[in-house]
């Protein structure tokens, strides 16, 4: 593939970079990556993904846009409220970067569906709302040994992972065993988000899907990242692989994705 | 022994808003027992009706995760530090 003369402009900071040139710009147009949830998370991440040129982004929600999205959901707008995230997302994303081919996924994310909807994708990003989803994508990510790069948010506290069961390094399950229960913990409405954290983690796990494209640096696939917003500090601590994981250990009893994704948020 | 004790944005209401506490004892076990004495409120949420650490909550003395360790009966030394690193799920919607 060659560089059209606006994409040698648009993309020229990237291609001065050693580490990416070229070869490396090219090979993030042809990347796909798939992004569930149009949230808090999946907004900063979508953006600089597709102002980085990944080729293919793919976006998962079937949620239309609420006026209180706006407080952190960079994607959408005022003038987008009542329509679909996916379709204000579309325009979002197109109108930065025409070279994005943005794939819109407007259905719900089940344990039926999730195996096909990642098949053709090479990254997935989670930037999902519940703890349901968040095993089901995890499950399908090891079954279909695509990398995982999973954030979350909550009031002023934020977390980053890569996971990558497939390998010798952790999955969700290894990092955490069980979710917890509906209605044990206050609702993610009831306990409040600063806005600005889908920033901080969203855009850090973008960075951790580009090195994921380009294999270039150290991906954060055997660390937990803590951000504390009002401490202000960034930590990291170890997350082994579980060999007695039921997904990814050494005696396996999860053989499929399965479970609900409609769990509450919590905690 | 004294150890510090990091509180997660989503406990801190009920430890009066503080984000680390000093607490005494030689084991998780007995820092976890002392933290839950001291703000009672922080026992439901992170322990089973059986004492356990929730399921949904790691424990990491320094970085290490108790799990991998002793659990619960993991020891502890001057100056290590323990924080409570609950799984958060938003995303957020």
């Amino acid at each position: 593939m060659d560089f059209r003369e606006d994409q040698i402009e648009r993309y020229s900071r990237h291609i001065i970079l050693k580490e990416v040139g070229g070869a490396g710009q090219r090979k993030l147009l042809e990347s796909r990556v798939l992004i569930i949830g149009a949230g808090g998370l999946g907004s900063p991440v979508a953006l600089y993904l597709a102002a980085a040129g990944v080729g293919t982004i793919g976006i998962v929600d079937m949620d239309n846009v609420d006026l209180s999205n706006l407080q952190r959901q960079i994607l959408h707008s005022t003038k987008t409220v009542g329509k679909p995230k996916v379709f204000s997302a579309f325009e979002t994303l197109t109108a930065m970067n025409p070279d994005v081919h943005v794939v819109p996924v407007s259905e719900k994310l089940t344990a039926e569906n999730v195996m096909d909807l990642f098949r053709d994708y090479d990254v997935i990003v989670d930037g999902s709302d519940n703890f349901g989803t968040r095993y089901v994508v995890n499950d399908a990510a090891f079954f279909l040994k695509k990398p995982l790069v999973s954030g979350s948010i909550l009031r002023f506290e934020g977390q980053v992972a890569v996971l990558e069961g497939y390998k010798d390094t952790p999955c969700y399950r290894c990092l955490y065993p069980e979710a917890p229960p509906p209605g044990l913990v206050p609702s993610c409405s009831e306990a409040g988000v600063l806005g600005v954290l889908g920033g901080t983690i969203g855009t850090l796990q973008a960075v951790e899907v580009i090195k994921l494209l380009l294999g270039m640096g150290e991906v954060l696939n055997d660390r937990l990242l803590i951000y504390d917003a009002l401490a202000m500090t960034f930590r990291k601590v170890r997350v082994p692989k579980d060999p007695n994981c039921p997904l990814c250990g050494a005696h396996p009893s999860i053989h499929s994705v399965s479970g609900s994704t409609d769990w509450a948020c919590s905690i | 022994m004294s150890v510090l004790v990091r509180i997660p944005t989503p406990l801190r209401p009920l430890a009066n808003g503080q984000n680390e506490v000093q607490l005494a004892g030689g084991s998780v076990r007995e820092i976890l027992e002392n933290l839950v004495n001291s703000y009672p409120g922080i026992r439901e949420r992170l322990m089973d009706e059986k004492g356990e650490v929730r399921r949904f909550i790691n424990i990491y003395v320094n970085e290490e995760d108790i799990r991998f360790l002793d659990g619960t009966h993991t020891r502890i030394k001057d100056g290590d530090e323990l924080s409570i690193i609950p799984a958060i799920a938003g995303g957020c919607r």
